[in-house]
């Protein structure tokens, strides 16, 4: 489905990883520097790759050799980052709209309502999102990624900005988004833990490379706090 | 003592509209150098940078001369803008405010270029993810986002083009009526006997219209913070 294989110098590090996955959510699983928000970015389309291809449901997302490189806003993939990235000058609901806008999208109020409803944003709708609290401030950028109806959605550590409390209060929602929302997701994580409770494969990243590359065994024995 | 001439507000109407002309036309192409500027790396940048604050650093008669050698009659520029699109600057106000706005476009520049800078880039990553293309993202994240700067860079060239003297004088002369702003009004009256009485109403006038405003940008400035940090 997504086959990634790139290589990006940055600075004196170099990511070079190749990997393919199905369906299901994917955890690219590592420690914090191994590359693997500047991975997760080259499959959004905001980092360009020195060298190699994306391919997305056959579809060739970049090309450095037949000089492919679809923008990200033509990739329609859903993109939650670590600090949410709310536009701060919008209301939640504006923001919760704004994927569909430019994306010219149908209005769907049953969809609206139902992913409002799974996320528990509904009380928020016209705060901006400099009121909100930091869990709150994430489930919208869910809701956000998730209304422009992606075909994939990239989470990064969507979770670490957050405290035990609030990460045990998003939890549930990245569960029920798996078992329910049918999008197939790339989950990137430095927790053990995070990557066993969501994810169906697993890439570990080390040092810019894939280390490893299967199914959830390849957790095993790594203890649950952060990876080393 | 405060009653003002016929002349007097025939200056005051033309300086007006002067400003706000110049302040109005240079915006757009203020807020493209001010972005190009911010996010953009390129050959000549630093060039560009520098023709852009020239006018805050060269004596504002040689801006002037310069206008006057290539937007006059006979400039090049001058010349061609007359034959083809049938657009005057020489010794009309037209003249006036281009002296101005190109005086006043530096600190315009400036102002958008630092609102500019001070948001953060991600915010138009997240646009792109969200489906909006360099245009949009622009229109419906960045442009919103600096606006407070923009205002303060509106209100400083409003300023600076309605106390600008030395460009317009020398480019358009001092023609009552036509190019006679209020500066160049006060100027002549200090020139003539008599003349105290309205300078000093005019130079009235001038801190009037430099309150007034002040106050409307830091209004206007408020409710923009608002809209960001409140709710």
């Amino acid at each position: 489905m997504l086959a990634v294989d790139v290589e990006k110098r940055l600075g004196d590090f170099t990511v070079a990883a190749r990997f393919e996955t199905e369906s299901g959510v994917t955890a690219l699983f590592g420690p914090s520097g191994a590359g693997k928000t500047s991975l997760i970015n080259m499959i959004a389309g905001l980092l360009a790759p020195d060298r190699g291809r994306i391919m997305y449901r056959g579809k060739l997302l970049f090309d450095a050799a037949g000089k492919v490189n679809v923008p990200p806003h033509r990739r329609q993939f859903g993109y939650v980052f670590q600090d949410g990235r709310l536009f701060p000058h919008l209301t939640v609901r504006r923001n919760l709209e704004y994927g569909r806008r430019m994306y010219r999208l149908k209005r769907d109020r049953a969809e609206l309502e139902r992913i409002v409803a799974m996320l528990d944003i509904g009380h928020l709708a016209d705060r901006r999102p400099g009121k909100l609290s930091g869990g709150e401030r994430q489930r919208v950028a869910i809701g956000r990624a998730l209304l422009m109806r992606p075909q994939l959605l990239l989470l990064d550590e969507p979770l670490a900005s957050l405290d035990a409390g609030r990460k045990a209060e998003i939890m549930p929602y990245l569960e029920r988004l798996r078992d329910e929302a049918g999008v197939p997701m790339i989950y990137v994580t430095h927790q053990a833990d995070d990557a066993r409770r969501l994810a169906t494969t697993v890439v570990r990243v080390e040092a810019g490379r894939v280390a490893a590359f299967g199914g959830l065994a390849l957790l095993d024995g790594m203890p649950a706090g952060a990876a080393q | 003592m405060l009653e003002l001439t016929p002349d007097e507000w025939t200056a005051v109407r033309l300086s007006l509209r002067i400003a706000l002309w110049a302040t109005v036309v240079s915006l757009p192409f203020g807020i493209a150098v001010a972005y190009v500027l911010a996010r953009k790396d390129f050959w000549g940048k630093a060039l560009l940078d520098g023709i852009v604050h020239l006018p805050l650093v060269l004596p504002p008669v040689v801006i002037g001369y310069l206008l006057l050698i290539s937007f006059g009659r006979r400039g090049p520029v001058g010349a061609f803008l007359a034959d083809w699109f049938g657009i005057v600057f020489s010794f009309r106000w037209t003249g006036a405010a281009l002296a101005c706005g190109v005086m006043a476009f530096p600190l315009l520049v400036r102002a958008v270029r630092l609102s500019i800078e001070a948001i953060d880039r991600r915010l138009e990553d997240a646009a792109a993810t969200l489906g909006a293309n360099r245009f949009l993202a622009f229109v419906t994240v960045t442009l919103p986002l600096a606006l407070p700067g923009i205002i303060a860079g509106m209100v400083l060239a409003f300023a600076k083009a309605l106390g600008e003297f030395g460009a317009t004088i020398t480019f358009v002369s001092n023609i009552p009526g036509e190019t006679q702003t209020i500066s160049a009004a006060i100027y002549t009256y200090t020139q003539v006997p008599g003349g105290d009485g309205p300078a000093l109403r005019l130079v009235v006038v001038a801190i009037a219209i430099a309150l007034a405003a002040l106050v409307i940008s830091e209004w206007f400035a408020r409710r923009a913070g608002l809209r960001l940090h409140g709710d």
